[in-house]
């Protein structure tokens, strides 16, 4: 086995970097898209319970349906290829992004925003200075969660011929060739893993000022 | 100058049986720290809100060193006016000096000026420039965190700051220094201090005026001295006396 996995990198390392390409350019794409719809989205809709509700309720329904449904679904729609994995993967990532941005956004200190505004602050000021720095951190929370979502379904994003490390694990499903299905599955664990430290330890240097250590 | 002039303020909150403000009229003249004593309830934050304008009147006009406060813009106005609060709302992800030099930024000083004018509020509350400047408010103490609050209502020099319950939080020792403190920093200015207080020590010691507040009305307005010699009511004896403070502060 051992020296499979071996002769499979010795042979084919160069197939295997554009698969984990593929895996993480998919994932990249598809968290960068969710975030630009599901932030704006939040930071719109947090005013209002209401709406607040319908948002978060509307994206929560969408994640109900399985990945792998949306996805067939979207095959007479768009077709095969990167772009309805894509389209199914932000589904996927909009709605622990959406939720957190309103959730961040809906418990603001109060005081802090008292201060803000009590000092002469803009509207636009206190967003930029206060509002959005103090929401940061649970936005941020809802992006690593989003992204480490998309990097284990992005698997099955190959289902549909978008590449990526799924191609690993379904191959080696129909060969039966257990070295590939240890490739692919360890490699998307361990890059779901690596995904969850490198935001773990951004999100530490980003949110410093928090602990009380000189 | 009269520098806070109320005429005929009323102000009644939505989910309230009773009026924030009844009527209030009264006139503030510049350079005095008045304290405002009451309650909860009795109307006395609203009244300083209404002076930078979070909140705003029903009816009534409020002038400002003779110009109506209807007539300005709300932020250019709250950019005039030093605003010190009971939870003092730092900003966690800025530091001291980025806390304290908002609005002198907001205001485009360069950066020299900046400087000089943070490390000076700074040694004005008498914290050390170098070793707090760059710290973040959580690595700070609930008194410290009040100077820096004090710090930042005080560096663009406004002509009047309004101070809601700042003492209110913090510890008996650390607030008696911060008594002392504030009244020197305003006997040293000679600007107009609007302090609003519901202990009546604080508001006697402090006070070279104390406005006296029951269910949005003034009760008495007078010096320290005249309030403990001639309460104008009941209800001020009554508040005297719950302070052991009757015959002499």
């Amino acid at each position: 086995m051992i020296e499979e996995i071996i002769a499979y990198f010795q042979k084919s390392g160069g197939d295997y970097l554009s698969l984990l390409w593929g895996h993480i350019y998919i994932s990249l794409i598809s968290v960068a898209v969710a975030m630009v719809i599901a932030i704006p989205l939040g930071i719109l809709v947090y005013r209002s319970k209401i709406t607040s509700m319908i948002a978060e309720r509307g994206f929560g329904l969408l994640r109900i349906v399985p990945s792998l449904a949306v996805l067939i679904i979207l095959i007479p729609i768009m077709g095969t290829g990167v772009l309805p994995s894509v389209t199914a993967l932000t589904i996927l990532a909009i709605p622990p992004i959406l939720i957190n941005t309103v959730q961040a956004f809906r418990n603001l200190p109060p005081a802090m925003l008292e201060a803000a505004n009590g000092m002469g602050m803009s509207p636009v000021q206190s967003f930029f200075k206060v509002k959005l720095p103090l929401a940061f951190p649970l936005m941020f929370a809802g992006i690593r969660t989003a992204a480490i979502e998309v990097i284990a379904s992005a698997t099955l994003a190959s289902y549909i011929g978008a590449g990526g490390l799924g191609d690993l694990i379904f191959t080696g499903l129909s060969l039966l060739r257990y070295s590939l299905l240890i490739i692919g599955g360890g490699s998307v664990a361990l890059l779901s893993l690596l995904t969850g430290l490198l935001l773990d330890s951004i999100y530490k240097r980003l949110t410093r000022y928090q602990r009380a250590s000189k | 100058m009269t520098a806070v002039e109320f005429k005929h303020i009323s102000k009644q909150f939505k989910n309230s049986a009773y009026p924030a403000l009844n009527d209030v009229s009264v006139s503030i003249e510049e350079g005095e720290f008045v304290t405002i004593l009451g309650s909860s309830g009795c109307g006395k934050t609203t009244m300083i809100k209404m002076i930078n304008r979070l909140y705003e009147s029903d009816s009534g006009d409020i002038f400002l060193f003779g110009r109506n406060i209807r007539d300005e813009d709300p932020v250019q106005l709250r950019r005039r006016i030093g605003y010190v609060i009971q939870q003092v709302g730092l900003f966690p992800h800025m530091t001291v000096a980025a806390n304290i030099a908002i609005i002198p930024k907001i205001l485009k000083w360069d950066k020299a000026r900046i400087k000089d004018e943070t490390d000076r509020m700074l040694r004005l509350v008498q914290l050390d420039p170098d070793e707090f400047r760059d710290r973040y408010p959580a690595q700070l103490s609930g008194g410290q965190q009040q100077r820096i609050g004090l710090a930042r209502a005080l560096i663009s020099s406004p002509r009047i700051m309004l101070l809601d319950e700042p003492f209110g939080a913090i510890d008996a020792i650390n607030r008696e220094m911060l008594q002392n403190e504030l009244k020197a920093i305003h006997e040293s200015s000679k600007r107009t201090y609007l302090f609003v207080t519901h202990d009546i020590r604080e508001a006697l010691k402090l006070g070279t005026k104390v406005i006296i507040m029951n269910e949005g009305r003034i009760l008495q307005y007078a010096t320290p001295n005249e309030i403990v010699e001639n309460p104008a009511d009941d209800f001020v004896r009554n508040l005297l006396s719950t302070a052991e403070l009757k015959g002499g502060a």
